[in-house]
């Protein structure tokens, strides 16, 4: 890979409750280059969600504490940032879309209003300035009548137009990396696909490096470069997107992909996965994934394996990975 | 050619998360109501309360009496024969304060049951079945909203020169019943949204049977504090009432008359007043603690009309 | 704000006002019994008084005629005549200052103390202070007016001679320890209240995406956080203005203020039943209006309300 953008190493998340301590994020790590898109696939509960707020560094802490690894853009790790110099690069370096774009923007201001400020207070804009860049930026998600918009308030808003007025957001000042948290989950089945039209367009345009998390499997191969796969916050397995749909290297991937209803094989029943998602409180020991595996053996109730790079692109976190198959 | 179309939770067999009811397991809550110091302090003390008002001769000693009156002990400020001093006639004062919670506790848990039932009833109804039943029950707990509860009470009162502990709490729920009553409401419709009624109604379950056993025990747990502070209201209601006269009058026993009668001899001895005005705040005190303890252990957020 | 909303709220106004009229109306006029002897209470009186009741009330006809003739009275400023030949709006008139006064003072108190100690509590979350705000606050809100009153009076008057225990003729003065009575017990349900507002809103997902554009604290708080946070605060604002002749009923009476909460007593105790219908049923009426201001502001602030 060229020079990575951004670089995620060995990140740990703790949640610390009243109950115990969950590892949300246990060692995650991954490249990301310019103009890239990495998608990360994981159901609710795998961490994909906590380690991007992590990188952004906007977990409420506590209960959440970030207890190891590095996040660096470039050469430098955003983890370690003192307060101010984080508030600049977020934003305008590394940046967020949320998953419902109806409670991610204030329904007490206009679409103007926030569009504004975020121009005036982080670019020094004057206000005329913002309104003309703000009219650009909603055209360029594809807003018709912009400057109408502007005055509306995002409950007016259907779900498709609020949540490119969520990535103009994110895009204005102009970011290397883009943390999609789940950005079309929230959506009609319809505008997911718009909405990810548009996300794909920008990072042509841009040469932005966007990390797209989602729990849809479709949504990961229509876009994504590399898939990488989480369970119970750790990684399961990451490579190129059709080479992971083609050949999955952990038991995980090949059962998420096995349940996919095909249109032309006639089932009795859809095979799930048997078992149940882990308690975080309480994981199984070794593989986290052992109880619920049909290639799982002593060794893996034992030891954790690790997640290494098995076959040049390939990296997987199974000791069977070899066996799995589709 | 097919779409993959599986979400992750469906090949897991998860499904989407299902909102939870409010109500968490009532096992649950009650273990942490019982290491709750809240929790303690008010059990506690409304326990005493209630010894107090069933019983007061519990908390009779030999001298402490209220049999014991002697004219020439009148007046008299605290001391160890008589804690809380001798009033105008001589009679131990500690006891008459005591003797004043029974009036308070009975005014208390009539308003409150009272008020519960209303609300649970029109409020239950007006927010399950909407439409013209939750027009018309709003907009009279509206109407009833606008007179105030202790002014409108001082009118009905003094229009109907009777005392009594019943009509006086039977006063204080007329004006005081659309509070709860929109809580309930509110409670009832965010209940509605969720998941549970569906289901309930798709397996045909009736109107009023979702609503006795589903929504309305998930919709409990801001009902139990706000009854709590009801308890704590009508007291404070009452004291006021009768201090401006139009309460219970005498020969009733009741902290607010207490607190009328020391009034005049306010400066000469203060004792008069402090007592019962210190039994009133210590036990509406206990009723509102036992509110934030019910509701820091169900972690209710009050839901606002 | 939409203007549908606008106008449906509007009209909502009239059955509301109607009805609230009529409930204090026919408290007197609609229960069993005679009304005059109601309003007298065992007081007798002189039969000429007995006739001009039942003149300006109308008693003969029938009650909507009554309520009526009532109605085209408070329309006009006619509240009635008392028992002792003022009317009611005379009376009004010369007490209204001392209780505005009263108001004021309270609200400036109630504003100032209660937002500082909600904002102060949600900032330091956590820590000693938001744990003694919550227990003064618990404390305070504890405590009726009543005793709070009488607390300051005995402290504040007797004890330690700083305020005036009585009467207004010490100037604003006069006006502290009731006005502290009042402000102090609001401030505290506005500070407790005010704070889990702010609280809730602080960790809402707006919040989160805001700082995550990294706009500066000071913003996100001063801004998205207090906007957000305002609703619930008018509100509770509103209504303590709105019930403020409650709290005044008390404090005039035991801080011995001439004011509109004095005469009700007054009237009550001298039996004047006019006088208390009237003074019941403009503080319902002035209700009544608060609480539609209120509900128009919050839907200013907070356009989904408003939003069909």
């Amino acid at each position: 890979m060229a020079e990575p953008v951004l670089e995620v190493d060995d990140l740990h998340v703790e949640f610390r409750t009243e109950e115990g301590t969950v590892n949300a994020v246990d060692g995650v790590g991954y490249k990301i280059a310019k103009g890239e898109v990495l998608a990360i696939l994981g159901e609710s509960g795998s961490g994909k969600t906590v380690h991007a707020r992590a990188i952004m560094r906007i977990l409420d802490s506590p209960p959440a504490h970030i207890t190891a690894g590095q996040a660096k853009l470039h050469e430098v790790d955003v983890l370690a940032l003192d307060e101010a110099d984080m508030r600049e690069v977020r934003g305008a370096k590394i940046a967020m879309l949320f998953q419902d774009p109806h409670s991610a923007l204030d329904p007490v201001f206009t679409i103007g209003d926030q569009l504004h400020e975020l121009l005036q207070a982080r670019r020094g804009f004057s206000k005329r300035e913002a309104k003309t860049m703000s009219i650009e930026l909603l055209s360029r998600v594809g807003i018709a009548s912009p400057e109408e918009r502007l005055k509306a308030h995002p409950h007016e808003l259907s779900g498709g137009i609020a949540q490119r007025v969520m990535v103009a957001m994110a895009i204005a000042l102009e970011p290397e990396v883009l943390l999609a948290d789940e950005p079309t989950s929230s959506l009609d089945v319809t505008v997911q696909a718009q909405v990810l039209d548009l996300l794909g367009s920008v990072v042509e345009e841009t040469d932005m490096a966007m990390v797209l998390i989602t729990h849809n499997l479709a949504v990961a191969v229509g876009l994504a470069d590399r898939i990488a796969v989480m369970y119970a916050g750790r990684m399961a397995e990451l490579g190129p997107a059709k080479d992971v749909y083609a050949s999955p290297k952990h038991p995980y991937t090949a059962g998420l992909l096995r349940a996919i209803p095909d249109i032309d094989v006639r089932e009795e029943r859809l095979p799930g996965i048997k078992g149940a998602p882990p308690n975080m409180l309480r994981l199984p020991s070794g593989c986290a994934f052992h109880p619920r595996c049909p290639l799982a053996d002593e060794r893996c109730a034992q030891e954790r394996p690790p997640f290494e790079e098995v076959v040049p692109g390939r990296w997987t976190a199974c000791w069977h990975w070899d066996e799995v198959t589709r | 050619m097919s779409r993959p179309t599986s979400t992750v939770e469906g090949a897991a067999g998860l499904v989407d998360e299902v909102e939870q009811p409010t109500a968490t397991l009532w096992s649950d809550v009650w273990r942490k109501l019982k290491k709750d110091n809240q929790f303690r302090v008010a059990v506690v003390m409304i326990a005493i309360f209630m010894g107090m008002a069933v019983a007061p001769q519990l908390f009779f000693t030999k001298s402490l009496d209220p049999a014991q009156c002697h004219l020439e002990d009148t007046l008299q400020g605290p001391s160890r024969a008589h804690w809380f001093g001798t009033d105008l006639l001589g009679c131990d004062y500690y006891t008459r304060v005591v003797y004043g919670t029974r009036t308070s506790m009975e005014v208390g848990l009539i308003v409150a049951s009272l008020t519960m039932v209303i609300a649970l009833t029109l409020g239950g109804a007006a927010g399950y079945f909407g439409g013209a039943t939750d027009q018309v029950i709003s907009r009279f707990a509206d109407i009833f909203f606008c007179v105030p509860t202790l002014l409108g009470s001082i009118l009905l009162l003094s229009l109907f020169n009777t005392g009594g502990v019943a009509i006086v709490a039977l006063v204080l729920v007329f004006f005081g019943w659309p509070d709860m009553t929109r809580l309930v409401r509110s409670t009832v419709i965010s209940g509605k949204r969720r998941g549970y009624v569906r289901s309930a109604e798709t397996i045909g379950a009736s109107g009023g049977r979702v609503l006795r056993r589903h929504v309305l025990p998930n919709g409990i747990a801001p009902v139990l504090v706000f009854t709590a502070y009801i308890v704590g209201g009508a007291v404070a209601g009452e004291a006021s009432l009768t201090f401006l006269g139009v309460g219970l009058r005498l020969p009733a026993i009741s902290w607010g008359l207490q607190i009328q009668i020391a009034q005049t001899r306010f400066t000469a001895a203060p004792y008069l007043l402090f007592f019962p005005s210190l039994f009133l705040c210590l036990f509406i005190g206990a009723f509102v603690l036992l509110g934030e303890s019910i509701r820091d252990a169900l972690d209710v957020k009050m839901v606002d009309g | 704000m939409s203007r549908r909303y606008l106008v449906r709220r509007l009209l909502l106004l009239i059955p509301v006002l109607l009805g609230v009229m009529l409930l204090v109306f026919g408290m007197v006029f609609l229960s069993p019994g005679d009304p005059i002897s109601r309003l007298a209470g065992n007081k007798p009186l002189p039969a000429s008084t007995v006739a001009s009741i039942k003149a300006s009330y109308h008693l003969d006809k029938p009650f909507v005629v009554q309520f009526l003739y009532y109605l085209k009275g408070v329309l006009h400023g006619d509240f009635g005549q008392t028992f002792t030949g003022r009317s009611v709006s005379d009376i009004v008139r010369e007490r209204f200052p001392v209780t505005l006064k009263l108001a004021i003072g309270s609200f400036a108190i109630e504003i100032v103390l209660g937002l500082s100690l909600a904002i102060v509590a949600a900032m330091k979350r956590r820590t000693w202070i938001d744990s003694t705000i919550l227990v003064t606050t618990l404390i305070l809100w504890t405590i009726p007016t009543l005793v709070l009153a009488f607390v300051l009076q005995y402290i504040f008057g007797i004890k330690l001679h700083w305020f005036p225990v009585a009467g207004v003729t010490d100037g604003w003065m006069s006006y502290v320890l009731p006005c502290l009575t009042i402000g102090a017990l609001s401030a505290a349900s506005l500070g407790r209240l005010g704070r889990s507002a702010i609280l809730d809103n602080m960790t809402g997902e707006h919040i989160r995406a805001a700082n995550a554009r990294g706009l500066p604290p000071r913003r996100v708080i001063g801004r998205h956080v207090l906007k957000n946070s305002l609703v619930p605060i008018v509100t509770i604002f509103g209504l303590d203005l709105a019930y403020l002749m409650a709290g005044a009923v008390l404090t005039e009476t035991i801080f011995n203020l001439p004011g509109l909460g004095n005469a009700l007593v007054t009237g009550i105790r001298t039996q004047n039943g006019p006088l208390v219908v009237g003074l019941v049923m403009l503080s319902s009426i002035f209700i009544v209006f608060s609480i539609l201001a209120v509900d128009l502001l919050c839907a200013r602030i907070d356009p989904r309300i408003s939003y069909e």
